[in-house]
C-alpha cells in the first residue's frame, strides 16, 4: 500500500468519523462501483464500527415500509437518535438500470443532518445482501448513527440475509394479503422479531392478527430458542405455553398501524427499542453480531478469492485451461492450484 | 467480471407544482437505458433536492418545472450544492421554460435546458455523452 492511498484512506476515515455527509456518500459510491481506494478506506472504517442498532424491514411491495419508516424515522429524531436508513430497490433485469422511490416517503427528514438516507440499487446480486449494503451499514455506523434501518423489497433470499445482519428484524404485513403468508411462511416469516401489521384500519387486521398468533403458537421457535442460539430445547416436560416468557427467549411481537395517519408509531419504536434491550439483557446481541460476522468473512472470503483470479496471470490460466480441455487436470485441481492452496492433502 | 460504474441520477421536483407526469416518463427513461434513477416526489424544497443528491452521491440532478418558478428554484438547487462542495454534480432542466431564460439558467450553472417536444431519446442521448460516473 503506497503512502497516498493511506493519506487518503486517513483523509476519508476522519470525515466520516466526523459524520461528513458528502464523503460519507462518495465512500458509499466507491464501494458499490468497486474503487479500490474505498475498499482501502473501508478497511479502515469497519474498525470503527459495530455500535448501531441495525434494524431490517421487509415486507410485500405497498404494505407500506417506506411509509412506515418515514414515521419512524420522526419518531426516532424525537428520541434525539441519529437515524441512517438504507433503501434497496431491484435493479431491471432487462436494462440493468433501477427506479429507486423509497426517498419520496422519507424526504421530510433530508434536510435534518442527523438523517442519512440511501437508496441501493440491488445490481442483480444472485441471492443474497451486497456486500455495499452491508459496507453502507457499516459507514452509517462509524458516522456515529444510532440506529440504521435497512428496507428492502418482501421476495427472495436477501430478505433473510438481512435478517441475519440486523439485531431487530421487522416484517410488514397488510390485512386482505392472507395467501403472502403462506407464501411467506417458510422464509422471512421465521426469522421476524416484530409483525407490524399496517394499514390496521382496513378489514382483516384483526383476523391476520389472530393467524399470526396461531401461527407463532405451532412455530418450534416458540418451544425451542430461535434459530440463532446454539442453547437447547426446553425440556420435554414443559408444556408449551404461548404466553410464557423465558428471559433468554423472545416471542415475536405483533404491532398493528396506521402508518399513514402516524398511528401506533410510538408503539412500535418502543417495541424496537424492548427488543434491543432483550438483545442486550439475554446476550443474545453477541450470538447476533458472531454470526454477521460470520456471513460477513464468508462474503469476503469470496470477493477475495473472485479478485484473485481476476489478478491471476493469464498465461498461467491458459495453461491450466488446455489442460482442462486435454483432460489432463481436473476442475477441482486446478482451482486449488489457482488460489494456491495445496492440491493433496 | 469487474462491476461496471454506473450512472446515478436524481430526478426531482422544486416548488409547488405537482404535474409529474412528464418527469415520471423521464425517470423511466432513464431506468430503461441502465441508469440508477432516485426519485424524490413532487413539492420538493431546492435544501431538500440538494441534500438527497449529496446523501444519493449523484452523478446528475434533472430538476422539472411547469410552474413558472424555474429561474429561482433551478438556480437555487445548483447555488445549494456548489456551497456544499457538490459543484462537481451536473444539473439539467426541463419544463415549460421560454427559450428566452435559458441563457440565464445556464449562467446560474444549469448544463442543459430540455422544452417541451424533446424526445427521451435525446434526453438519454444528452446524457450518454456528457455525464459518466465521478
Amino acid at each position: 500500500m503506497t503512502a497516498e492511498i493511506t493519506n487518503t484512506t486517513m483523509n476519508i476515515l476522519n470525515q466520516v468519523l466526523n459524520g461528513d455527509v458528502r464523503a460519507a456518500a462518495k465512500l458509499i459510491r466507491g464501494i458499490e462501483d468497486d474503487i479500490p481506494e474505498a475498499t482501502a478506506a473501508m478497511g479502515e472504517i469497519y474498525l470503527h464500527s459495530g455500535r448501531a442498532h441495525i434494524v431490517g424491514i421487509t415486507g410485500a411491495p405497498g404494505a407500506g415500509k417506506s411509509t412506515l419508516l418515514g414515521c419512524l424515522i420522526g419518531e426516532f429524531r424525537k428520541r434525539s437518535k441519529k437515524v441512517g436508513v438504507v433503501a434497496i430497490d431491484p435493479t431491471s433485469q432487462l436494462s440493468g438500470g433501477a427506479l429507486l422511490g423509497d426517498r419520496i416517503r422519507m424526504q421530510k427528514y433530508c434536510t435534518d443532518k442527523d438523517v442519512f438516507i440511501r437508496s441501493l440499487a440491488s445490481r442483480g446480486w444472485k441471492g443474497g445482501l451486497s456486500r455495499a449494503a452491508i459496507n453502507t451499514v457499516h459507514v452509517m455506523d462509524a458516522m456515529g448513527k444510532d440506529i440504521i434501518f435497512v428496507e428492502t423489497i418482501g421476495a427472495g433470499q436477501a430478505e433473510v440475509d438481512i435478517s441475519h445482519v440486523a439485531d431487530t428484524s421487522l416484517v410488514v404485513l397488510v390485512p386482505g394479503m392472507g395467501d403472502d403468508i403462506q407464501m411467506m411462511k417458510a422464509g422471512i416469516m421465521e426469522v421476524a422479531d416484530i409483525f407490524v401489521i399496517n394499514k390496521a384500519d382496513r378489514e382483516g387486521a384483526d383476523g391476520l392478527r389472530i393467524s399470526l398468533e396461531t401461527m407463532l403458537d405451532g412455530s418450534p421457535r416458540q418451544h425451542e430458542i430461535s434459530h440463532h442460539s446454539g442453547i437447547n430445547d426446553v425440556s420435554p416436560e414443559t408444556p408449551p405455553d404461548p404466553g410464557a416468557h423465558r428471559p433468554d427467549e423472545w416471542r415475536p411481537s405483533i404491532l398493528l398501524t396506521e402508518a399513514i395517519n402516524n398511528k401506533g408509531i410510538r408503539e412500535l419504536a418502543d417495541e424496537i427499542e424492548r427488543h434491543r434491550e432483550f438483545l442486550t439483557s439475554s446476550g443474545k446481541l453477541a450470538e447476533r453480531r458472531r454470526e454477521r460476522a460470520k456471513l460477513e468473512l464468508t462474503m469476503a472470503v469470496e470477493t477475495t478469492l473472485r479478485s484473485h483470479l481476476q489478478k491471476t496471470d493469464e498465461c498461467y490460466l491458459d495453461t491450466l485451461i488446455d489442460d482442462l480441455v486435454q483432460r489432463k487436470t481436473d476442475l477441482n485441481t486446478a482451482a486449488l492450484k489457482v488460489i494456491k492452496l495445496p492440491t493433496e492433502l | 467480471m469487474t462491476p461496471e460504474r454506473k450512472v446515478r441520477i436524481l430526478i426531482a421536483k422544486p416548488g409547488l407544482d405537482g404535474h409529474d407526469r412528464g418527469v415520471k416518463i423521464v425517470a423511466r427513461g432513464y431506468r430503461d437505458a441502465g441508469f440508477e434513477v432516485i426519485y424524490t416526489g413532487v413539492h420538493q424544497t431546492p435544501e431538500q433536492i440538494a441534500d438527497a443528491a449529496i446523501q444519493e452521491s449523484v452523478d446528475l440532478v434533472g430538476l422539472s418545472c411547469l410552474s413558472g418558478a424555474h429561474l429561482h428554484l433551478f438556480s437555487e438547487v445548483a447555488r445549494l450544492l456548489k456551497e456544499q462542495g457538490a459543484g462537481d454534480v451536473t444539473i439539467i432542466g426541463g419544463g415549460i421554460i421560454p427559450r428566452e431564460d435559458i441563457p440565464r439558467l445556464k449562467e446560474a450553472g444549469i448544463k442543459e435546458v430540455f422544452l417541451p417536444g424533446t424526445t427521451l431519446e435525446e434526453i438519454v442521448n444528452w446524457t450518454k455523452e456528457n455525464v459518466s460516473p465521478k
